[in-house]
């Protein structure tokens, strides 16, 4: 099962997701793997054994180098590995449909989307769903779901805060326009 | 308090720090003000903060005042919440906070929910970070989900379920019904985690694994589909239908024909197709053909299809993506020592492979031509992974040596080539070789009688112009000390003899001890080659005592004290420095390290080997003890219980010269007891326990019948068997040897070796001269240690010398009478 997965830009480290180790053991294993894989030569193969800390040789390393960006599955030793660099690819592709042309700001910028792609791909460890359009189908339909919430959401803040900014003289008790005469119920003050 | 900002925000101040130290600055001001914002409990922004904080977590901050929060969002009613709090959860908590056991309850609820996508959320966190007390509660609401119709819940069920029996392995009973229909699914994605599911209760359960055996015809059924349908858009991964159902699928294939004929059977013709039909074009291809091949080997498929499977890796070994060639080298060294000859038949691109740039495709080269190795192709090997140790990267020198002298040992075609390679090793890699290859070297070397004049040649030339290679020059020293008449007096017939001085050896040995390059150890070896060499040149000995008396002063411990008694060598005792220091005898083993004597079936030598416990330094060739202990004037001498010499090759080298190197250096030790280095020839226990070295019983079995297990030439040897009733695996033989020429046969020295399942202890001969004409005989006493109650073979070797020639024969005994052994 995979073990983690990381991202690597050429400077920054980020993991995406990990299987339980302690906080320490992942900070560790993110710095080793990344000295392994950044000081990798181009046409070299993808696949590194691990070191001692990444659980030493029972784990692989096995990576695809995407422009800047580096995407690193941390696998057992029973994992195939040629599956595994498919399983990398159709990830790329996936988040590429799910924003559109996907670069490395995108990346950054929406971390918890890509979480959220992840989650429909891989759980725990395992591979759930390689049908990219399945997958997207997915995601839209819950970001519609998030997306009509905020909407209900926001609105009475809205509404609520539009009302406090209207400046309101006293509120007239009789309203009287020729022989019509509206009584204005009794309404509480808005602070 | 202003409205929390948002994570895009966030992530765009932190972008705009420039150095670690403005980072942590903003990031602990975002903290602060997110840890107020909870404070407030303020049930709108809680999910942005949360957010913002998991940004952190993930750039390598601590979050862990986040944990509560994300369960309150978890227990909120909005999608938005939960999903922040449900990834939070995944990413903050683990089993380790006692916090997370309170999700049980929101998961439990949210697991029943109307909505999909919670559901979905809930069987994700509790798949991924499930604790086992979570796991036995809501194990039942997995089972639920796992039988429901909805596709999208029933492959997260799935995994969920895996998840639970890693967690829990009692609770896969549990799930058994479930899995009943969830092959029958068209959904790929429920396909792919069931067959996940199911190979996952393979692996746990032997009981499951016959259960679900039934399903390999269903499985072909599914692959077979997959193969043969047409284009089909959604599962189409470059011109393949779902490689990833397959390769599982062919997963689990495995491991339900391993090691059961039926299911093989029935998988035959489906991954003979999926090997044949499979475009190999992308790598997509490569990965369904190698799940197979895997799959092939584990399997009990017949020849045909193995082969098949070899030759796709013997394909791939030519592809031109390094990936494909890694991933053939690796499968190939797991199959190398079932189907040896189909592999040997790619040996050539293996070799190839050793010239690649990339480290880990060298290694598993080096790996798999050393495997490669054999009697028939060990000349054109060797060239080949000399220009390898040669050109290749110091952290594969010390293998690869190690490697070469193995397969060097084993395959030799010639002693000479024995020992040009051995000289090739030490020249280029000599700083890399093991420790324990030296006395192995050492012992090789003395065994090749006819090239000793050779071999110092070669080695006196090679550390000439570099004494800097450790082993190298340890070797060296060694021979030029043993041999230096031989380098000096120009003898060497196998190439170009050199005109060497006594002077320039000593040059040379000298250069060594001064050298700052040398290690202690080195050094010790030149001292004794030096001292050695007193005896062996004639015309420079004063200078050699000046060098020895030099060193009494030295620093180093070691050389000061073997200096020191070797000057006393000098002064006191040097009418007996020319005994001390003869030259080194031959090392005789039963079994020798030539092809001509082993016959290899499968990697075992069917020649007996004898496996003894004793300390090493107990073991040793019976006439040499005898005869230095004899040299050293025989006061005090124990009885020596020899023993069999050891037929094991890389160990017996290097116990016997431990032996005898400490003899070298230790038995010098005048004025001390002579017996100090003979307290370590110490009785092998195992034999003897509680018997004493009369090899009569008191309680003898019943007569044995006695057998004459030799009779050429006029020696006849008789063997007679006693057997205890007290200890029935024990038998013991004597022999007695008898001489019916009309000439006495003196030294005579019998050997004795047996198969691997016995264990064999001889006893000192009676005397070593049997004389003619049947007027007397030796006796010797053999144990004989036979717990498996197996057949007693023995195959015994004897030397003699006769009518002023020496002789020699081997015979094998195979006509114990079954009392003897039963």
């Amino acid at each position: 099962c995979e073990r983690g997965i990381y991202l690597f830009h050429n400077t920054k480290l980020r993991k995406l997701y990990f299987l339980s180790q302690s906080e320490d053991t992942q900070q560790q294993i993110i710095r080793e793997t990344f000295h392994l894989v950044s000081k990798r030569d181009e046409n070299v193969c993808n696949f590194l054994e691990g070191g001692l800390l990444i659980g030493g040789s029972d784990n692989k390393l096995i990576y695809r180098h995407y422009a800047t960006l580096y995407f690193v599955f941390l696998c057992g030793f029973l994992r195939n590995e040629l599956g595994i660099l498919d399983l990398i690819q159709v990830f790329v592709e996936t988040l590429d449909k799910c924003f559109e042309n996907v670069c490395e700001l995108d990346l950054i910028f929406h971390v918890d989307k890509v979480h959220n792609i992840l989650a429909e791909m891989v759980m725990g460890g395992m591979v759930l769903e390689t049908n990219m359009n399945e997958i997207v189908t997915q995601i839209d339909a819950q970001n519609k779901l998030e997306k009509s919430e905020a909407g209900l959401a926001g609105a009475p803040a809205r509404a609520v805060s539009a009302v406090k900014n209207m400046n309101l003289p006293e509120i007239p008790r009789n309203i009287n326009i020729g022989d019509i005469s509206i009584k204005v119920p009794n309404l509480p003050t808005f602070k | 308090m202003p409205a929390p900002i948002r994570l895009r925000e966030l992530i765009r101040t932190i972008r705009t720090a420039r150095t670690q130290a403005e980072e942590r600055e903003m990031i602990q001001k975002e903290c602060a003000a997110i840890r107020s914002s909870f404070r407030e409990e303020d049930n709108t922004y809680r999910c942005r903060n949360v957010a913002k904080l998991l940004y952190m977590h993930m750039l390598g901050y601590p979050a862990h005042f986040g944990q509560l929060e994300c369960l309150k969002l978890i227990a909120s009613q909005k999608f938005t919440d939960k999903r922040i709090g449900y990834l939070g959860a995944m990413l903050l908590l683990d089993e380790r906070q006692d916090v997370h056991l309170l999700m049980t309850n929101c998961i439990k609820n949210d697991l029943n929910h109307s909505t999909q996508y919670v559901q979905g959320l809930a069987l994700c966190t509790l798949g991924c970070m499930g604790s086992s007390e979570m796991c036995r509660d809501l194990a039942g609401e997995v089972e639920k989900l796992l039988k429901t119709s909805n596709s999208y819940l029933r492959k997260k069920a799935a995994l969920c379920a895996v998840h639970v029996i890693r967690k829990v392995p009692e609770l896969m009973e549990m799930f058994l019904p479930a899995t009943k229909n969830l092959l029958n699914e068209k959904n790929h994605g429920v396909l792919h985690t069931s067959v996940v599911l199911l190979t996952e209760m393979c692996e746990r359960s032997p009981d499951m694994l016959a259960h679900f055996r039934k399903l390999v015809p269903q499985l072909v059924r599914i692959l077979k589909n997959l193969i043969m349908s047409g284009y089909s858009p959604e599962h189409d991964v470059s011109g393949i239908s779902d490689p990833f159902l397959q390769v599982r699928i062919l997963r689990l294939l495995r491991i339900l024909g391993r090691n059961d004929d039926d299911s093989s059977e029935a998988m035959n013709d489906i991954l003979a197709q999926v090997a044949t039909n499979t475009e190999t074009s992308k790598n997509v291809g490569n990965a369904i053909l190698y799940e197979t091949v895997l799959t092939i080997m584990d399997i009990k498929s017949e020849s045909g299809l193995r082969v098949l499977a070899i030759n796709i890796l013997g394909r791939f070994l030519l592809n031109n993506d390094k990936n494909i060639r890694y991933v053939a080298l690796t499968s190939l060294l797991k199959t190398v020592q079932t189907d040896h000859n189909a592999v040997q038949r790619h040996r050539s691109t293996i070799v190839d492979c050793l010239k690649d740039l990339d480290v880990s495709i060298k290694r598993r080269a080096m790996e798999l031509s050393f495997a490669l190795v054999n009697g028939n192709n060990v000349r054109g090997m060797m060239k080949e992974l000399l220009y390898f140790l040669d050109s290749c990267e110091p952290e594969f020198k010390a293998d690869c040596a190690s490697g070469i002298f193995l397969a060097a040992e084993k395959y030799a075609p010639s002693k000479r080539w024995h020992i040009d390679t051995i000289m090739r090793v030490l020249t280029t890699a000599g700083s890399y070789v093991r420790d324990d290859a030296v006395p192995n070297l050492i012992q090789l070397i003395t065994n090749s009688v006819e090239m000793h004049a050779y071999t110092v040649q070669r080695l006196y030339k090679a550390i000439l112009g570099d004494y800097s290679q450790q082993s190298l020059v340890q070797v060296a020293s060694w021979c030029i000390g043993e041999y230096g008449d031989l380098l000096v007096s120009g003898q060497c017939e196998e190439e170009e003899p050199i005109q060497v001085t006594e002077d320039e050896v000593l040059d040379i040995l000298e250069s060594v001890l001064i050298s700052n390059m040398s290690a202690s150890v080195t050094r010790g070896y030149a001292l004794t080659a030096i001292m050695k060499l007193s005896t062996r040149f004639t015309c420079t000995v004063n200078r050699i005592k000046k060098v020895v008396s030099i060193y009494g002063s030295s620093i180093d411990v070691e050389l000061q004290q073997r200096a020191v008694e070797y000057n006393a060598l000098f002064k006191k005792y040097d009418h007996m420095r020319p005994a001390l220091l003869e030259r080194m005898p031959v090392m005789e083993k039963v079994t020798t390290n030539g092809p001509a004597e082993i016959v290899q079936t499968n990697g075992e030598t069917e020649t007996a080997v004898l496996e003894t416990k004793p300390p090493p330094s107990g073991l040793q060739p019976a006439n040499q003890a005898n005869d230095l202990l004899d040299l050293l004037g025989g006061s005090d001498i124990t009885p020596v219980i020899p023993t069999a010499p050891t037929s094991k090759p890389a160990s017996a080298g290097g116990e016997l010269l431990d032996l005898l190197g400490d003899l070298n250096l230790t038995a010098f030790l005048v004025g001390s007891p002579v017996s100090s280095p003979v307290p370590q020839i110490a009785q092998p226990p195992f034999l003897l326990d509680g018997l004493t070295s009369q090899p009569l019983f008191n309680d003898t079995a019943a007569g044995i019948p006695s057998i004459t297990a030799y009779n050429k030439n006029g020696l006849k040897i008789d063997f007679t068997f006693e057997r205890s009733n007290t200890n029935p695996s024990v038998t013991v033989i004597t022999i007695q040897a008898s001489n019916s020429t009309e000439l006495d046969m003196t030294d005579f020295v019998f050997q004795a070796a047996v198969p691997k399942t016995f264990q064999l202890q001889l006893l000192s001969p009676s005397s070593s001269v049997i004389p003619a004409f049947n007027s007397g005989t030796i006796t010797q006493v053999i144990k004989v240690l036979n717990p498996q109650k197996q057949q007693l073979r023995m195959r015994i070797k004897l030397t003699y010398n006769h009518k002023g020639s020496a002789m020699q024969d081997l015979a094998e005994v195979n006509n114990f009478p079954p009392q003897s052994w039963q």
